[in-house]
C-alpha cells in the first residue's frame, strides 16, 4: 500500500519537475521583451477602458503613451490631470495641464416649449429613430429623448429627466470621456471647458433653420438674430447657418449674451442668482 | 401547380379593398411641392428660381450624373419657393413649390388619347428619351430607368420580366393600370424590350388579380414576345429577386444584381410611364396612387400629378376618419408613416394608406425564444434573430460577413415574429452600419 503511494508520489513530483524545466526554458526561448514602463503607465490610469482618449482601454494607452513622441497630444479624460501627471513621472517627463472639460446636452427643447407632433412608436434608440424620421416635434434637430446617450455612458453620468425628456449631465460623475457624444445622432451633445468652479454659457440650441420656422417648432430655440454676436465684448460668438456658437476658449463668462438672447436659448450654468436689475427700474422710471 | 419562389414568404391579409375602383384624375391641387431627391441617386440640380413660370412637363431640375433622375414641373403656374420641404422621408428636404394657374401644357407633349402602336424609335433613343422623360422605377424603389436598361459591356440579358405582382396588400394602382391601360402597358414593353435587345418578355402577376391575368394573355397575343404568367400568391413576390427566382428559376448571386443572370426587371407602371415617355414625349409628373384603408369612407386610385399634398388625396377619398392614428406612404409592409399629412405625392407613392388606432400600435415586445420563424420566413434565406442581436451589440463586421446587405427590407420577420421583435429596424441600421464600412474601406 505504502510504496504505491510513494510511487505515485515520485512519478508526479518528477514529471513537475520536468514540465517546469520545459515551461521554463520555453519561456526562455519565445520571451517577449516589453517596455517595463507600460505597466507602470497602466497602474496609475483609472482603469475603467472606456476608450474616451481614442486608444483601446486604458493598457492601449498605456502602450501608445511611453513610445509617443508627443505626450501633450494624449489626455485621459477621465483620470485628468492628476492622473496624466503621475502617467509623464513614470517616463521622466511633464504633462501640461490642461482644462478640465464636461459634456453638455445643447438642446433645452422640453415638451413645455416644443410640441410633439407624431408619436414614436418603435423600438427606444435614438439611431432607429433618426433613420426613419426627423423627430416628434417640428424640430429636426432637437434632442429625442430615447437615450442612446444614457445606454453608453460607463459612469452613470447622464439620465433622461422624466420632466423636460431631455439628458441632464451629472457634474459630478461626468469625466469628459466623449462616449455620449459619438452616441448622439442628433450630434447634440458637445464636450465643453467646465469653467472656473463649473460656470460656462453655451448656446443650448443646434437648429439651423431660419428664425421663423425655428421658433414655430421650439420656442427656446436659437434663431439666428445675432443679437448675441453684437453684444459680445470678447468676440466669442459666431454665427453661422442661422445658429450662434460661443467659443469657450475665448468666453470671459460676462453673461451678456445671456440676458440679450430673445428666446432664451443661451444658458448660465452654475452662476450666483443675478442682482434685482437697476437698470430695469431706471428704465421704468423714464418710461413713467 | 402555379410558380412561386422557393425561400420563405409570407401570407398578410390581402385587404385590396380599391382592387375594383376605376382610376380617376385627381383635380389639381392649389400648390405643389416637388422633391428634387425622389429617386435613389444623386439630387437633381435645381433649374427655376423664385417668381419663374412654369409649364406642365417643364424640366425644373436636372439630373446630377448617371444615377440620378430628371424632374419636370407637374403643373403650370409661379415658382413660389425653394426651401426644404418636409417630405416622406420625414424630413425636411429641398423642393421647389409651385402655385398652379391653369392647366398648360408644354407644346411637344401628345395629349391625344390615341394608341400610338408603331416603333420608330431605335434602342439608343428609347434609352435617351427615358432618362430625359425622369423615369425611375414606379414599384417603390426609384431607382432610374435608364440605369437598368444601360447593360455594362459584357454583359447581356435575354429576358425582359415586367412586375406586376404587386404583392404589397392594400395597393392596387399597378392592378388597375393593368387592367385599363393594356395596350398601352404592351407598347411599353416592346419599347423596353427593343432598349434591351431582347425577344422575350414574361409579365410576372399574382393569383388574385384573375380579372388583369385574363385581359393581357388575351391582348398580348397582338404583341410578339410577351408572354403572361400567373404566379401563385405570396409576399414578396414582387422582389426583382423573388420574381426572376418564379419565373425563370435563376438566382440572383449575393451582392449581384438581376442583369448578372441575363434578366432585367421593370414594374408595370415604369413600362406604362415608358410608353408614355417615348410614344407621346410626356415626361414622368403624375401617377396612379391608391388611397385606401379599413375605414376611410371611399378606398379609390387616382391618377396624381407629382407634388400633390397626401391630404389632397385622402380627402379625395372621403376625408381622414376620426379614428385615424397612422398614414403610411407606400405598402402596408416596405411604406413608412408619414410625419404630417402635407408630405407630398412623389415618384415613388404607390398607395396612401389610413390605418385606425387599433392597428397601428406596435404589440408589446417579449423575448426571442429562438422559435426560427423569422428564418422560415426570410426570402433572402438570412438568420434575422441573428442579426438582430449582432446589431443591438454593434457587431457590424460580423454583420456583413452574414450578409446583412442582401437584406431588402421586405419585413416578413417582423411580420412573422411571435415575439414582436423590432427585428427589421435593427437589421437596417445594420445595413446602413455596414454600408458605412464599406465605403471607409474604399477610401
Amino acid at each position: 500500500m505504502n510504496s504505491i503511494i510513494i510511487t505515485a508520489i515520485l512519478v508526479l513530483s518528477l514529471l513537475g519537475v520536468a514540465l517546469a524545466v520545459v515551461l521554463y526554458l520555453v519561456a526562455q526561448r519565445f520571451k517577449v521583451i516589453e517596455d517595463p514602463r507600460i505597466d507602470l503607465v497602466e497602474a496609475v490610469l483609472p482603469g475603467a477602458n472606456c476608450g474616451g482618449c481614442g486608444y483601446p482601454g486604458c493598457r492601449g494607452f498605456a502602450e501608445a503613451f511611453v513610445k509617443t513622441d508627443d505626450i501633450g497630444s494624449m489626455f485621459c479624460p477621465v483620470g485628468g490631470n492628476d492622473t496624466m501627471a503621475k502617467a509623464a513621472e513614470v517616463i521622466g517627463q511633464t504633462a501640461e495641464a490642461k482644462d478640465p472639460m464636461i459634456a453638455v446636452v445643447r438642446c433645452s427643447g422640453s415638451p413645455e416649449y416644443r410640441k410633439r407632433v407624431v408619436e414614436y412608436d418603435g423600438a427606444s434608440s435614438c439611431k432607429l429613430a433618426t433613420a426613419l424620421y426627423s423627430g416628434d416635434t417640428g424640430c429636426q434637430y432637437g434632442c429625442l429623448g430615447l437615450g442612446d446617450c444614457v445606454a453608453v455612458c460607463k459612469f452613470d453620468a447622464i439620465h433622461i429627466d422624466p420632466v423636460t425628456l431631455l439628458p441632464v449631465v451629472d457634474e459630478e460623475k461626468c469625466t469628459a470621456c466623449g462616449a455620449c457624444v459619438k452616441a448622439c445622432p442628433k450630434f447634440i451633445i458637445e464636450l465643453r471647458k467646465k469653467g472656473p468652479k463649473g460656470k460656462r454659457i453655451y448656446v443650448s440650441c443646434i437648429n439651423k433653420d431660419k428664425g421663423g420656422p425655428a421658433r414655430k417648432a421650439c420656442q427656446v430655440a436659437c434663431i439666428g438674430c445675432g443679437k448675441c454676436v453684437k453684444v459680445c465684448p470678447h468676440e466669442a460668438i459666431t454665427l453661422e447657418n442661422n445658429l450662434a456658437y460661443i467659443d469657450y476658449n475665448k468666453c470671459k463668462l460676462c453673461r451678456k449674451c445671456v440676458e440679450e438672447c430673445p428666446t432664451g436659448a443661451i444658458l448660465e450654468i452654475n452662476f450666483p442668482p443675478r442682482k434685482p436689475k437697476v437698470e430695469g427700474q431706471t428704465e421704468s422710471v423714464e418710461n413713467n | 401547380m402555379l410558380k412561386t419562389f422557393a425561400k420563405g414568404g409570407v401570407h398578410p391579409p390581402e385587404n385590396k379593398f380599391s382592387a375594383n375602383k376605376p382610376i380617376e384624375v385627381l383635380p389639381l391641387p392649389a400648390k405643389v411641392s416637388i422633391p428634387v431627391s425622389q429617386h435613389i441617386g444623386a439630387p437633381a440640380t435645381i433649374l427655376v428660381a423664385k417668381g419663374d413660370k412654369v409649364k406642365v412637363g417643364q424640366l425644373i431640375a436636372q439630373s446630377a450624373g448617371f444615377v440620378s433622375a430628371n424632374i419636370h414641373s407637374s403643373v403650370s403656374g409661379t415658382v413660389e419657393s425653394i426651401d426644404p420641404v418636409l417630405d416622406s422621408s420625414g424630413y425636411k428636404r429641398p423642393a421647389i413649390t409651385i402655385v398652379v394657374e391653369g392647366d398648360e401644357w408644354e407644346p411637344t407633349i401628345d395629349r391625344s388619347p390615341e394608341l400610338k402602336r408603331n416603333i420608330d424609335a431605335d434602342a439608343q433613343t428609347i434609352i435617351k428619351k427615358i432618362a430625359e422623360a425622369g423615369i425611375v422605377g414606379l414599384g417603390g424603389a426609384t431607382f432610374p430607368s435608364h440605369v437598368k436598361l444601360s447593360v455594362p459591356a459584357g454583359k447581356k440579358a435575354d429576358v425582359l420580366i415586367i412586375n406586376g405582382v404587386e404583392c404589397e396588400p392594400y395597393l392596387t394602382s399597378d392592378h388597375r393600370l393593368m387592367l385599363e391601360k393594356g395596350h398601352e402597358l404592351m407598347v411599353g414593353i416592346q419599347l423596353l424590350m427593343r432598349a434591351l435587345g431582347v425577344d422575350k418578355a414574361m409579365i410576372g402577376i399574382e393569383n388574385n388579380k384573375p380579372d388583369a391575368i385574363k385581359y393581357l394573355t388575351e391582348i398580348a397575343k397582338e404583341y410578339s414576345g410577351i408572354t403572361v404568367h400567373a404566379l401563385k400568391v405570396k409576399y414578396p413576390q414582387g422582389g426583382e429577386k423573388q420574381l426572376i427566382k418564379a419565373l425563370i428559376n435563376r438566382e440572383v448571386p449575393s451582392g449581384g444584381l438581376p442583369i448578372d443572370i441575363g434578366a432585367v426587371v421593370h414594374n408595370v407602371g415604369t413600362a406604362y410611364a415608358v410608353y408614355e415617355a417615348v410614344q407621346k414625349n410626356k415626361p414622368l409628373f403624375e401617377r396612379v396612387v391608391t388611397v385606401t384603408g379599413k375605414n376611410l369612407p371611399k378606398p379609390s386610385n387616382f391618377l396624381v400629378r407629382i407634388g400633390t399634398p397626401v391630404s389632397d388625396l385622402i380627402a379625395a377619398a372621403g376625408g381622414l376618419p376620426d379614428d385615424t392614428a397612422k398614414v403610411v406612404n407606400g405598402g402596408p409592409m416596405m411604406g413608412k408613416a408619414v410625419t404630417d399629412i402635407t408630405v407630398p405625392v412623389t415618384k415613388g407613392t404607390s398607395g396612401i394608406i389610413v390605418f385606425p388606432a387599433a392597428e397601428s400600435k406596435r404589440k408589446a415586445e417579449s423575448v426571442c425564444i429562438r422559435c426560427a420563424k423569422c428564418v422560415s420566413a426570410c426570402p433572402m434565406g438570412l438568420e434575422p434573430y441573428l442579426l438582430i442581436r449582432m446589431s443591438q451589440r454593434m457587431m457590424f463586421e460580423k454583420m456583413e460577413h452574414e450578409r446583412v446587405l442582401d437584406c431588402m427590407e421586405c419585413g416578413s420577420c417582423s411580420f412573422e415574429c411571435p415575439a414582436n421583435l423590432p427585428l427589421l429596424d435593427y437589421i437596417r441600421l445594420g445595413k446602413t452600419e455596414v454600408n458605412k464600412i464599406i465605403r471607409a474601406r474604399k477610401n
